[in-house]
């Protein structure tokens, strides 16, 4: 194997790496992805360390050791999916290196998300349904739908605007704990407490908290505990904002 | 008719969270599958055998979503995160945490603490129900591809 291609090898293994951990795989996948491509280019005794926030790749023998730093965490499922269907053509040898690497360009350019509008639609419609699934009544459901899909929408723009995660979850929260007292101060909505868990419901870190646990069971205990210290903030955000507006309730509302 | 209901929203909740998490566009209603699935099992188990003991029955809800997870994983070969992800939340037991802070706001700490114990037995019964279905699931694999 010459040179040039050895370096796009490496490239191409740490980028699947990258895009995997982003996307939010768990670390045992990341590290098996990597060590399976490396095996399908030849590279003898190659080796990775990988934790949420960056991976060391190491390709064995005199080849040089790489790193790559992982800023931006986001749940796309659809991104892990395509890396590891590159993965397993490149190890089957159904797709060559130099296609590989080039798939692999093409997630990392491409986006994929399902169109925002949608995205709210769906977490206003998985609020209504939880509203259902945790006892609630049906004429608050309209509620939920709306307090749950305002919540989001109010979360996901802090978060692309500041870009801090505790803030925006905590913002998001609060909104959502102020528009059901409303709707239940109003006299239309009942059951404050159920609305607020249903519409909380879409900025639970699911992901993050199955993953974590996968993690830590599987013997990664540097990625397990990052990403349960995620977890355990975005919970903690979560609880503090609905906490603020609960705390003003008795104050002559 | 409770649990048509119950299916039928866990179904819509768990396909719901499928596009929020971006996943393939034609593995959105298997999500949704997996999330009544373990529902139901949480739903059937916690209230017709257990008495409404919800730790154990959020170990056989999130055991059966890891196991239909599995399978689904197996059979359209993508990784097994894509389906038990969605199929988990609804599991989750916010409201028990939502109860914990409510009660820390309110001073009751004697409750607050109750509630708190609950949350960690049922997330920790969560991820127990979730190893255990991968590692049984495992073991048959396994014996399979030894025996061909």
């Amino acid at each position: 194997m010459n040179d040039a291609r050895e370096e796009m090898g490496i490239d191409a293994c740490l980028l699947a790496g990258r895009l995997m951990m982003e996307a939010g795989a768990e670390t045992y996948r990341v590290d098996d992805t990597m060590t399976r491509m490396a095996a399908s280019l030849d590279m003898d005794g190659a080796d990775s360390f990988t934790t949420s926030t960056g991976i060391i790749f190491s390709p064995g023998g005199q080849r040089r050791v790489k790193l790559t730093s992982i800023r931006k965490r986001a749940t796309n499922l659809e991104k892990i999916a395509r890396v590891n269907a590159i993965s397993r053509l490149l190890s089957s040898g159904d797709m060559t290196l130099e296609e590989a690497y080039g798939e692999l360009r093409k997630v990392e350019r491409g986006n994929f998300m399902f169109p925002f509008p949608l995205q709210v639609l769906a977490a206003a419609v998985a609020s209504a349904s939880f509203l259902v699934l945790f006892g609630g009544d049906w004429q608050n459901m309209l509620f939920a739908f709306f307090v749950g899909g305002i919540g989001f929408v109010v979360s996901e723009k802090f978060h692309e605007k500041t870009r801090v995660k505790f803030f925006s979850e905590f913002t998001g929260s609060a909104v959502i704990g102020l528009l059901s007292l409303a709707s239940v101060r109003a006299g239309l909505g009942s059951q404050l407490d159920i609305i607020i868990i249903a519409s909380v419901m879409p900025l639970v870190p699911g992901l993050l908290i199955t993953n974590a646990i996968r993690d830590l069971m599987s013997g990664h205990f540097m990625a397990g505990i990052s990403k349960g210290a995620e977890a355990f903030l975005t919970a903690f955000a979560i609880g503090s904002g609905i906490a603020l507006i609960l705390s003003f309730q008795g104050v002559g509302m | 008719m409770t649990f048509v209901i119950h299916g039928f929203f866990s179904f819509l909740a768990s396909t719901m969270f499928g596009i929020i998490f971006n996943s393939p566009r034609n593995r959105l209603l298997h999500c949704g599958f997996v999330g009544a699935v373990g529902w139901l099992v949480y739903l059937a188990s916690r209230d017709l055998l257990l008495d409404g003991d919800a730790v154990k029955a959020s170990f056989l809800g999130a055991f059966a979503v890891a196991i239909v997870a599995h399978l689904f994983s197996k059979r359209y070969r993508t990784p097994m995160i894509i389906f038990s992800v969605a199929g988990i939340i609804p599991l989750v037991p916010g409201g028990k945490a939502y109860n914990t802070m409510r009660n820390v706001m309110e001073k009751h700490y004697d409750e607050a603490t109750i509630y708190a114990m609950e949350v960690l037995m049922i997330s920790g019964s969560i991820a127990m129900g979730l190893v255990f279905a991968e590692v049984i699931i495992q073991l048959i694999f396994k014996k399979r591809t030894a025996a061909k």
